[in-house]
């Protein structure tokens, strides 16, 4: 069914009814989250007893606002480091690996881009158990050997930050290589026609084109590292990202405080998703 | 030239083993290693397969990981299910700016970390929650109704989470459906019945396959959804691997587990591609 064809108006409001249920359901629990954060209680819940900023603002016991709790700011201080690091290395190893499969042809290709894809389908508690099992061997090794203790191969932001690039860079990987597989290879031959050497050509060809698939890979890494729980969990030490820090919070019951943090972080995320989307359709 | 090209070559080649030698290939390796051996002694060890002869005769952990398969597998055509008609929709009926805004909400909810996600279900669902307050208000029960910890909280937190991974490649190949085809497959007499399994689905499949790949793995490892959400007797079997590194530090347990889970993945996730008779390489990259 589709415009051109005609049908039945019974079935065509009956769609339309069901995609705007489909709608409601994807918004119900994200609006919930926003309201309640407005709620002045001790829990996110009804009845609605009035409107406040105190979860936001709030100073003193028992209504301290985000701006205001120390443990949760600097988890998201935490987040967004470590989220900075995943971001850096993946697209800077994504990058390479573009390059890698567009232009090189070596025997051990197509498995090595198998293999590249696997981190896709590994569950993620599986990848942060792995890597914490070898680690922690790599270091009781060392420490047999030569009695060295190298700290960052304990459970701490070393181990979160290698953890998460461990599958964020599959995705950086595909994103950078979609747009350079519609390069246009002339361009690049024409630079080296003018006299360019072949790392000059890439740099002032090349990368310029691939730049709004960069900030793109970037963007979508810095957004999976900082909502990535799962391989994160298992590798997490004394500092605790958000993600982390929020669910232990959750665990012992909630207060409006969660709330408001998740607005705020609704508000960043989708800042950064729509400067992405913008930065790529103006190119 | 050649010996450029070839420094090139490597220089390029060096990150990529690096990274899947140091952060995958040795750390299951590993993994594996650990779930072989068993513990006789205060740090002695023998090679064994101990850990998976306890993982199949208590029926805890059998149950569990038969469970989470299952629900698994559950959640993963309720999603498709429901995704399917909203992402023809959306690339089929829906035009310009419609179509834009329609495919930009679908993706809203996933720009939230999946912890905002399932606390939102938690606030809904609860005995004090949104929906037990509001059949109250309509008279439809007598008291607070707890909708929150059990398995169909978990299924919807599980289809709602993964939703995203069903519609974009959905979306993407029905786009690449001409209308004129559809057109032409009712001009020979199809019915709508019969033009949606003719036509629409076999060229859907490479959409199909991969969502279906994405939901079915996030589901199986998911924690956060089954641990929030679900209840005393709806264990998931991340909760087994995690209890068993964490809590119990029977690492040797754990890493058997691990490695039961990602088997269990990697089987469904060849059947799902040799049944369909689609390849990683095109379903994913």
């Amino acid at each position: 069914m589709i415009p051109s064809i005609p049908q039945s108006r019974f079935l065509t409001a009956s769609y339309t009814a069901y995609i705007a249920l489909f709608f409601i359901f994807l918004a119900l629990p994200l609006v919930v989250v926003a309201v309640f954060a407005f709620n002045d209680s001790q829990f996110p819940s009804l009845p609605w007893e009035g409107f406040t900023w105190n979860w936001f603002f709030g100073a003193e016991r028992p209504m301290i606002g985000v701006f205001n709790e120390r443990p949760i700011l600097r988890s998201i201080g935490t987040s967004a480091f470590v989220a900075v690091f995943v971001s850096i290395l993946s697209v800077g190893v994504g990058l390479s690996n573009a390059f890698l499969f567009n232009r090189y042809r070596f025997p051990g290709q197509g498995v090595l881009y198998v293999l590249m894809l696997l981190p896709l389908v590994i569950p993620g508690i599986v990848l942060g158990i792995s890597i914490l099992v070898a680690s922690s061997r790599a270091a009781e090794g060392l420490w047999d050997l030569a009695q060295w203790d190298v700290d960052a191969l304990r459970p701490g932001l070393t181990l979160v930050i290698l953890g998460q690039f461990s599958f964020v860079a599959t995705i950086s990987t595909l994103v950078i290589a979609a747009r350079l597989q519609k390069f246009d290879q002339t361009l690049e031959e024409a630079a080296l026609n003018l006299g360019a050497n072949r790392l000059t050509a890439v740099r002032t060809v090349t990368l310029p084109y691939l730049m709004p698939a960069m900030i793109g890979a970037f963007v979508v890494a810095f957004l999976m590292s900082f909502e990535n729980f799962n391989t994160t969990l298992m590798l997490v030490g004394s500092d605790a990202p958000l993600t982390i820090a929020m669910f232990d919070r959750l665990k012992e019951g909630s207060t409006p405080l969660l709330n408001a943090v998740s607005l705020l972080l609704m508000l960043v995320s989708s800042g950064l998703a729509l400067i992405m989307i913008f930065a790529q359709r103006r190119t | 030239m050649r010996t450029q090209a070839k420094l090139g070559l490597f220089l390029l080649l060096s990150p990529l083993l690096l990274w899947l030698t140091l952060l995958i290939l040795i750390p299951h390796v590993d993994m594996l290693l650990v779930s072989l051996r068993e513990r006789i002694g205060v740090g002695q060890y023998q090679t064994s397969l101990a850990n998976y002869f306890t993982f199949f005769s208590e029926p805890l952990y059998l149950r569990t990981f038969v469970r989470t398969a299952v629900m698994s597998i559950m959640a993963t055509a309720i999603t498709l299910l429901i995704a399917f008609p909203v992402s023809y929709y959306i690339a089929k009926m829906a035009r310009g700016r419609v179509r834009s805004a329609l495919f930009l909400l679908c993706l809203v909810p996933f720009w939230v970390s999946e912890l905002v996600r399932t606390f939102g279900w938690m606030i809904l669902l609860r005995e004090t929650g949104v929906i037990s307050k509001l059949l109250q208000y309509l008279n439809l029960t007598d008291g607070p109704v707890e909708l929150l910890y059990n398995d169909a909280a978990i299924m919807v937190g599980l289809v709602y989470t993964s939703m995203l991974f069903m519609v974009v490649p959905l979306v993407t190949t029905l786009e690449s459906l001409p209308d004129e085809v559809i057109e032409a497959g009712y001009d020979l007499g199809g019915n709508g019945l019969s033009v949606l399994r003719e036509i629409v689905i076999p060229h859907a499949m490479p959409g199909i396959v991969s969502g279906c790949i994405v939901v079915f793995m996030l589901s199986l490892g998911n924690y956060l959804t089954p641990t929030m959400l679900g209840g005393k007797d709806s264990l998931w079997f991340t909760e087994l691997i995690y209890s068993q590194f964490i809590v119990r530090f029977n690492w040797e347990l754990g890493a058997a587990f691990g490695f039961m889970l990602l088997i269990l993945s990697s089987t469904i996730v060849w059947g799902m591609l040799k049944l369909t008779g689609q390849s990683l390489e095109k379903t994913m990259g």
